[in-house]
């Protein structure tokens, strides 16, 4: 987008926040009367399960559904613009909690749902898992419903593994000498891979930082991303990509660079959310479709902590006027029917009802089920720091990660991290 | 003028009668009608041009970050001084804009006057020639940087697989800190250097024969009729693709965003102004400071135009 766009974007933002505010009524009254619900989603196996379903729901509500799909960072650029400038062009809307969550509750855009999510005990809000329910309520209000989980696995290559005699490793150690004796045997293979880019592997690394003791900031909120475990941390992650990843490693890499080497072969370990896995067993898009295996995320000195977050959530925009309908979309959106059927098609879900059931976890491979399920008991409940402004932070935290990756002091560039991102969350709190 | 006589008719024949609404129109519009005439343009001005413009002004003054519905407090000039005091992120994207578009330009110019030189002259298979040459003009910016971003990709890219055959180690390119606007810029030269092929050779084709012919009776090489007559006729056509395509160089963002992403990369390594103030607006919210660093950026934009405006002048004098 060139500088004309991006004035065209404000003029857009500003007019609309200006005069079409006024006007917003008659737009959402038409909404009513013809009940059409404006649904924006994002690219995802989610999605696309809706999408098929969506005639099912159009028949049984009577309403009619408008859907605008649109990718990760399009999505946002989206939500920026028109959120910004109160339209109420939306009515449903695909969020990332821990992303945007705090942002978006903070400007207004999200409309209380606290009311709704209790009136239907048949849809039951009981059967949530805590921590995604945790994310998705902003100072005691419930302002989104989950859609979608995960947790951080060990991908691995099990004929990789067996050629070297190795066993899947369990400890943080274990997984070092394994990579590093793959690396060894053949030097074309890589021995681990995961992002390696300075805002995109924040999230991976963190469950490296809560497997060594360490997280991004203590109870009372101050940052500790230069204890000495978020150091050892930040060294051994680094370091597992820097000696034993692939040659020439990009440090820009987010998870589809990073699972496109695995998925080609080119490495034996990787870790990354599970709820894409489907990237790895669909033998269209990998070349290792038959030999790949899964694992709980290996133990540090403080046990095997991967994150365990509800990466996308449902939300209705609080400028919509079409609110009720807006809620009867999410409501069979995120049914006990709905999540099960989603979880079958390869999305963790955060209904526990759906996990006891045996048939919500009948489509998966038998070890990432039981990876998830380990990782679901130890998991920590966020991935990124907690806090509004989630890009800078992400940035900020990220510069070890990279700095370590290509060899840098991970220790000096953890204090001046340290530094920046207390400063960061000062400025936060004022 | 009988169309614009015909309103004028109207009232006359409506005299003793209170005039109709379309006869108020008729004369109303007349009357007006150079400011009719001139209302769509003015109008697609105002709006798309004047307003913003306005607006991020305004902006820039405010401290509007999170929401710009949000309440904002009029901060004066302070984010003009954080973004000028700023050593860490604005200066190098200023010095990686003026670069970027410095270099490209340089090599874009000296290519396509070489291009356009042996296009000049009628060959056979002229036409397919040129076709050829600009093709990677008429793709979008975007798909150019994906397509790239794969042909250079470090571990799995062409790129290297190429140099590979001939025996040269694997290089960085995009993923190297100090080879990645090299990259960026060899993109920009890749898809831009058939632009100034067409307007320098729109410039050759209108230079009369002339000259040339002369110098060649006076026994001048071909070096110094280059240099000596067809350079400096074509001067004021050069500048005028320095001028187009050097605006264009300083507001690159697609194929920087397409390949390095938010934040031009891990280091910063391509981050031009767009892409800062992109990341500023888009990612951080702090929509003040982001106004400011526009407003900057417009100012640079503004006065390398006039820079140019002037050597053209003084050239064609």
């Amino acid at each position: 987008m060139k500088r004309r766009s991006i004035v065209k974007y404000a003029a857009v933002a500003a007019a609309l926040s200006l005069g079409l505010t006024a006007c917003s009524g008659s737009g959402s009254e038409d909404a009513k009367e013809s009940g059409t619900v404006r649904v924006t989603l994002a690219n995802h196996v989610w999605t696309e399960g809706i999408k098929a379903a969506i005639p099912e729901f159009e028949q049984s509500s009577g309403l009619k559904v408008e859907l605008t799909q649109l990718g990760e960072d399009q999505l946002s650029d989206q939500y920026n613009v028109k959120l910004n400038a109160g339209s109420d062009e939306i009515d449903v809307m695909m969020y990332r909690p821990l992303q945007e969550g705090k942002a978006f509750a903070k400007n207004g855009y999200l409309a209380d749902l606290t009311g709704k999510v209790s009136s239907d005990a048949a849809w039951d809000w009981k059967d949530y898992q805590e921590g995604p329910v945790k994310a998705t309520t902003v100072d005691g209000k419930v302002v989104g419903v989950p859609i979608i989980t995960e947790r951080e696995v060990l991908y691995y290559r099990k004929d990789l593994l067996q050629a070297a005699g190795l066993q899947v490793p369990k400890t943080m150690e274990e997984l070092e000498a394994a990579a590093k004796a793959i690396k060894a045997s053949s030097p074309d293979t890589a021995g681990f891979v995961a992002r390696t880019g300075k805002s995109a592997a924040v999230t991976q690394f963190s469950s490296f930082l809560y497997s060594f003791g360490g997280d991004f900031t203590d109870a009372s909120g101050k940052s500790t991303v230069n204890s000495a475990a978020a150091k050892e941390a930040y060294a051994f992650y680094g370091g597992l990509i820097r000696n034993y990843g692939p040659a020439n490693v990009s440090t820009d890499m987010s998870w589809p660079e990073a699972m496109a080497i695995f998925t080609q072969g080119k490495a034996a370990f990787y870790t990354e959310a599970d709820s894409l896995y489907k990237n790895a067993t669909d033998p269209a898009k990998s070349k290792v479709a038959d030999t790949v295996g899964f694992a709980a995320l290996p133990a540090g000195p403080a046990g095997s902590k991967p994150y365990n977050i509800p990466s996308w959530g449902l939300a209705v925009n609080e400028a919509s006027g079409n609110q009720d309908n807006a809620w009867k979309f999410i409501q069979w959106a995120t049914s006990k029917d709905r999540t099960l059927a989603a979880q079958k098609a390869g999305v963790p879900g955060p209904r526990a009802s759906v996990w006891a059931n045996s048939e919500g976890t009948s489509t998966y491979p038998k070890d990432l089920a039981e990876a998830i399920a380990v990782s679901a008991k130890n998991g920590v409940g966020h991935d990124r720091p907690e806090v509004v402004t989630v890009g800078k932070a992400r940035e900020i935290v990220g510069e070890p990660i990279v700095a370590s990756i290509t060899g840098g002091d991970a220790s000096a560039a953890a204090d001046s991290a340290h530094q920046a991102f207390q400063q960061f969350l000062d400025n936060e709190k004022k | 003028m009988s169309v614009m006589n015909a309103p004028r008719s109207a009232p006359a024949r409506s005299a003793g009668r209170p005039p109709s609404m379309r006869g108020n129109f008729s004369n109303w519009s007349n009357r007006h009608r150079k400011w009719l005439f001139a209302a769509p343009a003015m109008i697609f001005v105002g709006v798309l041009i004047v307003f913003p413009l306005a607006w991020t002004l305004y902006l820039s003054l405010t401290d509007s970050q999170g929401s710009v519905r949000a309440a904002t407090e009029f901060i004066g000039l302070q984010n003009y001084l954080t973004v000028l005091s700023d050593t860490e992120r604005f200066w190098p994207a200023v010095g990686r804009t003026l670069s970027f578009t410095g270099v490209a330009l340089v090599c874009e110019v000296v290519l396509g006057m070489g291009i356009a030189l042996l296009l000049w002259r009628p060959f056979r298979g002229e036409k397919w020639v040129r076709v050829a040459i600009l093709l990677p003009l008429v793709a979008t910016p975007v798909a150019v940087g994906m397509m790239w971003r794969l042909i250079f990709d470090p571990n799995i890219g062409f790129a290297n697989q190429l140099l590979g055959m001939i025996g040269i180690p694997a290089q960085p390119w995009l993923s190297g800190q100090d080879t990645a606007l090299g990259t960026t810029i060899f993109m920009d030269v890749w898809q831009w250097t058939p632009m100034v092929v067409l307007i320098l050779l729109a410039g050759l084709t209108s230079l009369s024969d002339e000259p040339d012919e002369a110098a060649r009776v006076d026994g001048a090489s071909a070096f110094q009729r280059f240099f000596y007559i067809t350079l400096p006729l074509m001067m004021p056509t050069v500048i005028v693709a320095i001028l187009l395509r050097g605006i264009d160089a300083l507001k690159t963002f697609d194929i920087l965003y397409a390949t390095k992403g938010k934040g031009g990369g891990s280091f910063h390594e391509v981050e031009t102004l767009n892409v800062y103030a992109y990341g500023l607006s888009f990612d951080y919210n702090q929509y003040g400071l982001s106004s400011a660093v526009l407003i900057l950026f417009f100012m640079i934009i503004i006065g390398t135009m006039w820079l140019l405006t002037m050597r053209k002048k003084a050239v064609s004098k």
